[in-house]
């Protein structure tokens, strides 16, 4: 007797249908699986014969075999297990019913029949609407997060024996449902705010210009001045996230099982904040078992490299690529994945080795040849990425004790947002969003200078001793400058302005 | 007074005649008109007029080049002081031999305050920084710079001042038609601007040898004090010195390296007694016990210059300008001095650096530029 049940795989951050053909016939009782499973999946039969046995059902003592098919997937994980007990379950005609093809199922067995939650729902929630399923039935503790998909009937279920009351008519399964403006209202609000950051009117400034064209940073400061403080408030200034973005975002944060439970979507930009200890993989994702990295779950969020001198050269190379795409691309045997990975790169590092090189309070015990070496080591391809550099000061006593209202994130997010919706009209059809991503070639036009400015630029590149490599970045960063002010034209202020977040450019800084 | 001028400036000009013998001249005869006027007769009346100078003093053909050298003065706009006018500079007058005749292109304040900042030609560069640095810094203080306009030292202290939109006044060795060094062409032309080079030759005089001591006491005479930076054993600048004392005026000196050739002279006018200044505040310090009440005229005085620092720039970089002369400070902290937005600031500064005026530092750092 055969039977098919559908489920759902997963390739990078997109679901796919799958289908499990269950064949059962006489012979040697011998339980196989093929169509390219690896090891997580062959030891579903051991949990899946269990848990059909303990819910009281009757395991067929008969040569079993089970294709996942496409069969030139490989596939992965444990969600398997509530399809392939099913198909069996309906190969030996303990389940009746016509109209499985409207069903996908998806679920992790134990060894007693309760259905445990997996990894990745939300793509496969996508992809179940997308291929015409009407009911997803999956693990009670995943239910918030495919409920967020609408046109689909989020069936919950906590054990097997449920799914059998269901599909055989006897006890129907309640349909899950949830509010998602309602949700995503409440939620987009974050727990911290710019109004926490006493004075560092230079570092807001410049973070705002840096989130209005989406420019990556790096701020350099002494231990305490309150870099961290500021990094993990730049989400709050970001644009708000919009439906698809949260959807994005929380596909790739279920893959990787970063969702928490009970969570439909995330919400609020994600912003990660790897250790400087971290693998290569870990920061961009791959591995045997295919894993988005740091950089793919800092999606349309930031990602803040701290004490960035402490980062390997391989790291910060790896990086790079990715940085450059918005893309982390993996290469597999039989395909090649990619995982999304448009963010916001803010890194930290202290002045010197000891830190206190720009802290007047305290002794800086490196020589000035130390100094200038320490940050020198971090030039090269990854701080060419970096468009704007942020000298923090240590704030004083005095001021932290300040009760000076501070501007609050939503005011400033408001100048952010009228800034990219400047240069999302602008880049229409032109595949880019913001100003960070300018290419050379569309220089010309949208960062065209007058007279008057190009002399400005000339001569601080002859007077400040600025490298080359800082031209296009004060280009792109002038182009945003102007933007927040709603100028058409680039002014000689933008780019001074500009000129201003160029630090390591410095004589002083660079050597 | 135009017809008076004539006398003045011929009884200055007779290079055979000395200073004494001519302030005994004046003395007897009044004025210089008289003197012009005296007969052979008359003049060897007098004890002290020996009969070669009767015959200078009596000499047709120099008193008519001395007409055509007048001419020669208006045409180039040169503004003639006798010792007698009421625009003499006060402080020049008192002193034991003032020169007979002032000739200035430029301008002379009544009621400015100078300081010298001399040294030697061959400075090194650390000798041409502190030069700049203090004669900036007196400026940016209100006060003007005098000094001899040769190479080294003397040109960094002219360039210092004006640097801070100061005053500076340069006396010269030769005639205001020449310019000497050569290279300070431009200089002495932004100095005429921003100041005044004057000298008690009259124009055509060779910048002789023996004209360089004679200067030195105009330099300490319009002086309140006088600061030497570098001077090796034999220098000019050590003559100056001994004169400024001679005067009554403060001297200081700029320490050195004890084994640089440079510093031998500024170190022993030290060892001898000289204040040692590292920077201005030594130097106001001092003048607040030798010349008291001078330092109460100079918050006025500062206020002046600061206006005048602040020429030529635009609102917010004068904003920006006003409070960097307190000294460097971190931009958060400039901003919030200033009231200006961070963006405002931001731009500015760089605009302002590119000028020249200011400098940034690590740490977003910024001061006016020395
Ligand atoms: N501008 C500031 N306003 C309020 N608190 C601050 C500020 N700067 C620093 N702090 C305080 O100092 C602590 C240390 O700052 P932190 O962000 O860890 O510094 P860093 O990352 O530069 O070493 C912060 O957690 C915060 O409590
Ligand atoms: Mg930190
Ligand atoms: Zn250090």
């Amino acid at each position: 007797m055969l039977s098919k049940i559908k489920s759902c795989g997963l390739i990078g951050i997109d679901g796919y249908i799958l289908e499990v053909e269950t064949d059962i016939s006489n012979g040697m009782p011998v339980f196989e699986i093929v169509g390219l499973a690896d090891i997580a999946v062959k030891e579903s039969k051991e949990r899946v014969r269990s848990a059909i046995k303990n819910s009281g059902l009757e395991f067929p003592v008969r040569r079993i075999t089970i294709n996942l098919s496409p069969a030139n997937i490989k596939k992965e994980g444990s969600s398997f297990d509530l399809p392939i007990a099913l198909g069996i379950l309906t190969a030996t005609e303990q389940i009746v019913n016509g109209a499985l093809d409207k069903y996908m199922f998806i679920g992790e067995l134990s060894l007693d029949g309760e259905i445990k939650p997996v990894h990745g729902i939300l793509p496969m929630a996508i992809a179940a609407l997308k291929e015409g399923m009407e009911y997803l039935v999956l693990p009670a503790a995943n239910a918030d997060e495919a409920a967020v998909v609408k046109g689909l009937r989020i069936l919950p279920v906590k054990n097997i024996t449920e799914v059998i009351l269901h599909l055989n008519g006897e006890k129907q399964l309640d349909e899950y449902t949830i509010d998602i403006n309602e949700l995503f209202k409440n939620k987009t609000e974050y727990e911290i705010d710019f109004a926490d950051v006493k004075g560092q009117d230079n570092v807001k400034r410049a973070l705002e210009v840096a989130a209005s064209g989406a420019h990556n940073c790096i701020m350099i400061g002494s231990p305490g001045s309150g870099k961290s403080m500021v990094a993990k408030r730049l989400p709050t200034i970001l644009p708000a996230m919009s439906f698809e973005e949260a959807l994005e975002v929380t596909k790739i944060h279920s893959i990787a099982g970063m969702l928490p439970s009970n969570t439909s979507l995330v919400t609020t930009r994600p912003f990660r904040s790897p250790h400087h200890t971290i693998s290569d993989v870990s920061l961009v994702g791959g591995g045997k078992y295919p894993k988005p990295g740091e950089i793919s779950l800092a999606h349309y969020g930031v990602l803040f490299l701290d004490e960035l001198p402490e980062f390997s050269k391989e790291a910060l190379e790896v990086l790079r690529q990715p940085l450059e795409d918005g893309m982390v691309n993996i290469s597999r045997v039989n395909a090649s994945l990619s995982y999304p990975a448009k963010t916001m790169l803010l890194c930290a590092a202290n002045p010197c080795k000891c830190g206190n090189f720009l802290d007047p309070s305290k002794q800086c015990t490196c020589t000035p040849k130390q100094v200038q070496q320490y940050l020198g080591r971090l030039s090269g391809p990854l701080l060419d990425r970096i468009d704007i550099h942020i000298e923090v000061a240590s704030v004083k006593y005095k001021d932290l004790e300040s009760t000076k209202d501070e501007e609050k994130s939503s005011e400033i997010r408001e100048r952010v947002n009228r800034a990219r919706k400047i240069q999302l009209e602008r880049y229409k059809g032109l595949r880019i969003y913001s100003n960070s991503q300018l290419q050379p070639s569309m220089m010309n036009k949208y960062c065209r200078l007058d007279e008057d400015c190009r002399q400005l630029l000339k001569n601080a590149f002859e007077k400040l001793g600025l490298s080359a490599r800082a031209h296009n970045r004060i280009l792109k960063v002038s182009r945003t400058i102007a933007d927040i002010e709603q100028s058409e034209d680039i002014k000689q202020r933008h780019i001074a302005e500009a000129i201003q977040y160029r630090s390591l450019d410095r004589k002083f800084w660079a050597g | 007074m135009d017809q008076d001028i004539l006398y003045w400036v011929w009884l200055g000009s007779l290079s055979n005649i000395t200073l004494r013998k001519k302030y005994k001249l004046l003395q007897t005869f009044g004025s210089p008109y008289d003197i012009w006027h005296a007969s052979k007769n008359e003049l060897l009346k007098n004890q002290s007029v020996s009969p070669e100078m009767a015959a200078i003093l009596s000499d047709r053909n120099i008193k008519e080049l001395t007409k055509r050298k007048l001419e020669d003065l208006y045409v180039r706009k040169i503004k003639i002081l006798p010792l007698k006018n009421s625009n003499y500079p006060a402080c020049l007058k008192e002193i034991y031999d003032p020169p007979i005749v002032l000739y200035v292109m430029g301008e002379l304040l009544d009621d400015e305050l100078c300081l010298a900042v001399v040294g030697s030609r061959n400075a090194t560069e650390y000798g041409r920084n502190m030069a700049e640095k203090i004669s900036y810094e007196l400026a940016i203080n209100g006060f003007t710079i005098t000094s001899g306009m040769a190479r080294g030292i003397d040109s960094s202290a002219h360039i210092g001042a004006l640097r801070a939109n100061g005053r500076t006044i340069a006396v010269l060795g030769c005639g205001l038609d020449m310019v000497y060094p050569h290279e300070n062409k431009e200089l002495m032309e932004i100095i005429s601007k921003n100041g005044a080079v004057i000298s008690e030759y009259v124009t055509g005089t060779n910048p002789l040898p023996a004209n360089f001591p004679a200067r030195n006491r105009i330099i300490s005479g319009l002086s309140i004090g006088v600061t030497v930076i570098e001077a090796n054993e034999r220098s000019g600048s050590l003559i100056t010195a001994n004169i400024a004392l001679e005067q009554g005026r403060d001297v200081f000196a700029v320490p050195g390296n004890a084994d640089s050739n440079n510093s031998l002279g500024t170190n022993r006018l030290i060892k001898e007694g000289a204040r040692l200044v590292t920077g201005v505040d030594d130097i106001l310090e001092e003048l607040k016990f030798s010349q008291p009440g001078i330092l109460e005229s100079k918050e006025n005085l500062k206020e002046i210059s600061q206006s005048k620092v602040l020429r030529g720039l635009t609102g917010e970089e004068r904003i920006i300008a006003e409070k960097l002369t307190d000294g460097k400070i971190q931009i958060d902290a400039l901003a919030d001095k200033c009231n200006l937005s961070m963006q405002l600031i931001n731009s500015t500064l760089v605009i302002m650096e590119l000028k020249g005026i200011v400098e940034q530092l690590p740490g977003k750092i910024f001061g006016l530029k020395i």
